[in-house]
């Protein structure tokens, strides 16, 4: 049972770093910066949450784990929340699209 | 063994990163590159203390990850009322 979670908790891990490496190298080649948004928010909301719940799986149940749900918790609600205000106030001040600047 | 992959992987999104924060053509590619890279460290702190064996850093972690927040936030803002 412990080798199963062991198991878990390192796959997890596993595609945790995958989804972080991919995001990063998301925002260093998209070619606008509303489309390099979309890997932004991957990092925020699935790669660095996945990686976390890996380690808790690996750690076992103790003071550590109940911190890392408390980190987990203050990253699902700033994450996509900063993302969003930065989508936000590229909008309101006027920057335009890939295809709007191709006229 | 998992644990140093992780740790060698995160250093190689880092880099990437700093890449775009550098070349960048406007302050919100800027931006967006240090508000991900924020969080990529508490990825980093977390992992060096599941590495070191010490159940010290996460306290660490969350407060940074409060502070990389209200960061992004305050040079939004900044911004928006320079103009």
């Amino acid at each position: 049972m412990e080798e199963i979670i062991r198991y878990i908790g390192e796959g997890c891990i596993g595609i945790g770093i995958f989804l972080m490496v991919t995001g990063a190298l998301g925002i260093l080649r998209m070619p606008d910066f509303y489309t390099r948004l979309h890997p932004a928010g991957i990092i925020d909301a699935l790669g660095a949450p996945l990686v976390l719940t890996g380690i808790m799986l690996l750690t076992g149940a103790s003071l550590l784990s109940w911190k890392i749900i408390i980190l987990l918790f203050f990253m699902f609600l700033t994450g996509p929340t900063a993302t969003h205000a930065l989508a936000k106030a590229a909008f309101l001040d006027g920057k335009k699209r890939m295809e709007d600047k191709q006229k | 063994m998992v644990i140093t992959i992780a740790i060698l992987g995160i250093l190689l999104s880092m880099a990437l990163l700093m890449v775009r924060a550098f070349i960048g053509k406007s302050y919100f590619d800027r931006i967006l590159a240090v508000n991900s890279f924020g969080t990529h460290i508490v990825v980093l702190i977390v992992l060096m203390g599941f590495f070191k064996k010490t159940e010290f850093f996460i306290d660490i972690a969350l407060i940074y990850g409060l502070i990389n927040f209200i960061t992004t936030v305050a040079f939004l803002r900044y911004f928006k009322f320079r103009r």
